[in-house]
């Protein structure tokens, strides 16, 4: 039977040009027809530390980064010694036999791919030589790679004649090497390929376009891993008039900037990570204080303080709700997949729009680097909202009554005060209780505005369920599979809308004996607030800097619904 | 309370230097709408907190846009507003804790950009609304609520810090010369950049500085506010540092450079090299 799904990772030192054969072998299987999805992690520095990436290819879609690697690649020790581990016990190990020697393993199978790249007189091309090697081991057509490079460096003019033969001649060298060896892992089933136009991206290039179709005109932002290519994205792109994007000093002119900014009118959007939500922190409470719509991107990572910057973690949830002192309730939006991260940066600028106030959409490293082929957005059926604008000509009181009201944009007859003290229909400040009950009411009636969240369930009848979010949905749903062809009475629920929760959904939840909630974090954030809900919701919790693990999930939730709760926190 | 909200019940203290801030302001949009025929609406106030941040709810006759935002955060409010909006003209209203204190981070960026706002800085030397305690223009030695046996810290020279950080637009005023303060609120606003008008605006209440400011002959107390001869020409800067140089209170417009492109000018320049690209087209640079 051939193969319809594999998964290969090159580890090593950051800077040794693998990012490249990675990614480049992806997209390759990526226009041949498959489905293909990445995954790296990095140390905070500029260049070298432990790197890995890895890419897994399929014939179906697929949510997740995989579980164990059919094929591994190594170029040091220390990346032989920390990922062997996670290599099938039928899968193989590529190593550079300049740097290494992997003598006892039998699954090694040593590659010299500088030597063979220099030996095409493009002595850059050694990524090449991996990803010929790659394509021989797995059974990938020669003819798949050979496209990809001529795609690639296509334009003559900017990259000379001679870079696409003497890459072709680097894989072709790299697929000998391999066939020598002996080592196969068999064919590859052919694609399926998609009936749809696609595109091939990772999580933070898929927020950008969004928040672009959605109409987003102000941007700022500040230096912050795993967001900035957010930042860098916007000020390429948000140009000419009516456009602007700039890098600022601080989160704190960031987030204040957007609120003089979306009180003249404009969409306004700013992306950050942990250490930047913190010192958004009282931007925030303005927001929904004086009511002025604005959307946070939070790509989240380890935390707190500085944290673990360049891995993924799922920690911010309780911050992103409740960012500020006082009573607040932030509406939270948090995709799950770079497809959701598009759609999702739509949703939370259509929301903030609609109900005038600040919205967060809180994303992960994992995602943020994460690239994949999608199928291309259909723009003219993804609604764009735009805020109800105050048109009268004179006497408006901004904040008066219950309930939302009509906006007024400078410049035209409306003129009030956007204050961040309590205040009255005119937005003058007042210390009336009275006015503060009426005021503190109306801001969160406006939430009811934002039941609209959709949510995807499956085998509802069962009294277990299984709810996950924002990246662990990839191998949250995996795990439910094998679960589920395993025998178990299992529901899955998930929604990337989770404040506030669609209604129907908590209904549903409440209905349970128990929710399951596979999360990156210490605390059980999101079992936490089911709980509060009335949910009775435990958490699967891990806080290791990187994604679950499907098999992890899978015997996770098998000892949890076989046995007692345990006791304690199990990483 | 004021006449066009009766339920608003903030007042300044009897005496305090921000009614004739006010009614210098006043002035000022008032002059800006006929020289301008643009609509009142075309002004945005934006305040901080303090006893000076009240002045967007307190203003009289045509009544601006205005934002109370945050303690110290004027200036990022205000460059949204006018990066967002470059066709309203926006006035900051801050006080000397406001702006130099928990604010100062941020004059240094808007003067490198050259925002085109205008800020006008009421300063008191002291945290009136919270009664009384050092800010940083309070002097060495001045004992205050929070500074019980003298502050420890220098006075903070404003002016100079202004100049250092590359302002384009310093004037120097004292509240009760409305005329004169209205006139430079006037030519703030028209300067093509960031202008900072820094007014010294007494606090009956807790720092009482209008004798020292004005003299009193019969004290034999010699006036600290002194004005800036005619021949001053503000494109000088070392006239400008010159002027510091002499101490006290100077009143007028100590230095202005008109030849640097404002913010919004230079990034309407400097998008000019990019070509714009329609959504559509974005979502195809990403194609397989």
């Amino acid at each position: 039977m051939k193969k319809t799904d594999f998964v290969v990772r090159f580890a090593g030192e950051g800077g040794q040009g693998f990012l490249t054969a990675a990614t480049g072998f992806a997209r390759a299987n990526a226009q041949a027809g498959y489905h293909a999805q990445t995954f790296a992690t990095f140390p905070s520095q500029i260049k070298g530390g432990p790197t890995f990436m890895q890419a897994r290819i399929s014939t179906e879609q697929m949510l997740s980064r995989g579980d164990a690697l059919d094929v591994l690649v190594v170029f040091n020790d220390d990346a032989y010694e920390e990922h062997k581990g996670d290599v099938k016990p039928d899968g193989l190990i590529v190593y550079d036999s300049d740097k290494l020697q992997v003598a006892d393993d039998a699954r090694g199978l040593g590659i010299p791919f500088d030597k063979l790249a220099k030996s095409t007189g493009n002595s850059r091309a050694a990524n090449m030589v991996m990803m010929g090697a790659l394509a021989g081991l797995v059974g990938v057509p020669q003819a798949i790679l050979e496209e990809f490079v001529r795609k690639r460096w296509g334009n003559v003019a900017r990259y000379g004649e001679d870079i696409i033969p003497q890459n072709i001649h680097a894989m072709t060298l790299g697929r000998e090497s391999a066939a020598e060896s002996g080592f196969s892992l068999g064919e590859l089933a052919e694609p399926n390929v998609p009936d749809y136009e696609q595109i091939f991206l990772n999580g933070n290039q898929a927020i950008s376009l969004g928040a672009a179709h959605a109409g987003v005109n102000f941007f700022a932002g500040y230096p912050i891993s795993p967001a900035t290519t957010i930042l860098l994205w916007m000020e390429a792109n948000l140009v000419g008039e009516g456009q602007f994007a700039y890098q600022v000093s601080s989160e704190i002119e960031a987030i204040n900037s957007l609120i003089g900014a979306s009180y003249g009118g404009a969409k306004a959007m700013t992306s950050t990570a942990g250490p930047g939500l913190s010192l958004m922190s009282e931007g925030l409470g303005l927001a929904w204080m004086a009511e002025i719509p604005l959307v946070v991107v939070d790509v989240q990572r380890g935390g707190p303080a500085t944290g673990l910057p360049t891995k993924t973690e799922q920690s911010d949830l309780l911050s992103a709700m409740t960012p500020s002192h006082g009573d607040i309730s932030v509406p939270v939006i948090a995709p799950g997949t770079v497809e959701e991260c598009f759609y999702g940066a739509v949703a939370a600028v259509n929301w903030a729009e609609r109900y005038q106030g600040p919205v967060i959409l809180l994303s992960e490293h994992a995602l943020s680097e994460r690239e994949q082929n999608i199928r291309k957005p259909d723009l003219d059926s993804v609604k764009v909202e735009n805020r109800l604008v105050y048109t009268g000509d004179s006497g408006y009181r901004r904040y008066e009554g219950g309930e939302l009201s009509a906006m007024p944009i400078p410049g035209n007859p409306g003129n009030y005060v956007a204050n961040a003290s309590e205040h009255d229909p005119l937005g003058d400040t007042t210390h009336l209780g009275s006015r503060h009950v009426e005021m503190t009411n109306r801001r969160f009636s406006k939430l009811n505005l934002l039941l609209d969240g959709t949510y995807e369930s499956d085998n509802t009848d069962a009294r277990i369920a299984m709810m996950p979010w924002g990246g662990s949905k990839g191998p949250s749903f995996e795990a439910y599979q094998k679960l589920v062809a395993a025998g178990m009475d299992i529901a899955w629920y998930y929604t990337m809308y989770l404040n506030p929760l669609p209604p129907k959904l908590l209904e549903e939840l409440k209905e349970k004996d128990l929710v399951l909630v596979p999360e990156l974090n210490y605390l059980g954030q999101l079992s936490f607030l089911l709980r509060a809900e009335g949910v009775k919701a435990e958490s699967i919790t891990q806080y290791t800097g990187l994604p679950l693990g499907i098999s992890d999930v899978v015997e996770r939730v098998t000892k949890r619904v076989a046995g007692p709760k345990q006791e304690g926190i199990t990483v | 309370m004021t006449e066009k909200n009766p339920e608003y019940d903030f007042k300044w203290c009897p005496g305090c230097g921000d009614f004739g801030v006010r009614r210098a302001l006043e002035r000022a949009i008032e002059r800006r709408i006929i020289d301008t025929e643009e609509p009142v609406e075309s002004n945005v106030v934006v305040a901080g907190i303090g006893c000076s941040g009240n002045m967007v709810h307190l203003l009289e006759g045509p009544q601006p846009y205005g934002v109370h935002g945050l303690h110290g955060r004027t200036l990022p409010i205000a460059m949204g507003v006018k990066m967002g909006r470059p066709d309203l003209n926006v006035v900051v209203v801050a006080g000397d804790g406001d702006f130099l204190s928990i604010g100062m981070e941020h004059i240094g960026p808007q003067a490198q950009r050259n925002l085109n706002v205008c800020v006008v800085v009421m300063d008191n030397a002291v945290y009136g609304l919270t009664k009384g305690q050092s800010s940083p223009t309070s002097e060495l030695g001045m004992v205050t609520s929070s500074t019980p046996y003298g502050k420890a810290e220098d006075g903070l020279n404003a002016l100079r810090l202004y100049l250092t950080l590359g302002v384009s637009f310093v004037a120097s005023a004292m509240s009760s010369k409305i005329n004169d303060l209205a006139d430079m609120i006037c030519q703030g606003m028209d300067h093509p950049g960031f202008s900072i008008v820094h007014v010294q605006s007494p606090c009956t209440e807790y720092n009482d500085t209008y004798e020292d400011l004005k003299g009193s002959k019969r004290k034999g107390i010699e006036p600290k506010a002194w004005a800036i001869e005619e021949g001053h020409d503000p494109a000088d800067m070392a006239a400008a540092q010159e002027i510091l140089d002499k101490g006290g209170v100077p009143l007028g417009i100590i230095y202005q450079d008109e030849g640097r492109a404002p913010f919004e000018e230079r990034i309407r320049e400097l998008h000019g090299r990019a070509k714009p690209k329609t959504v559509p087209v974005m979502v195809d640079s990403f194609t397989l």
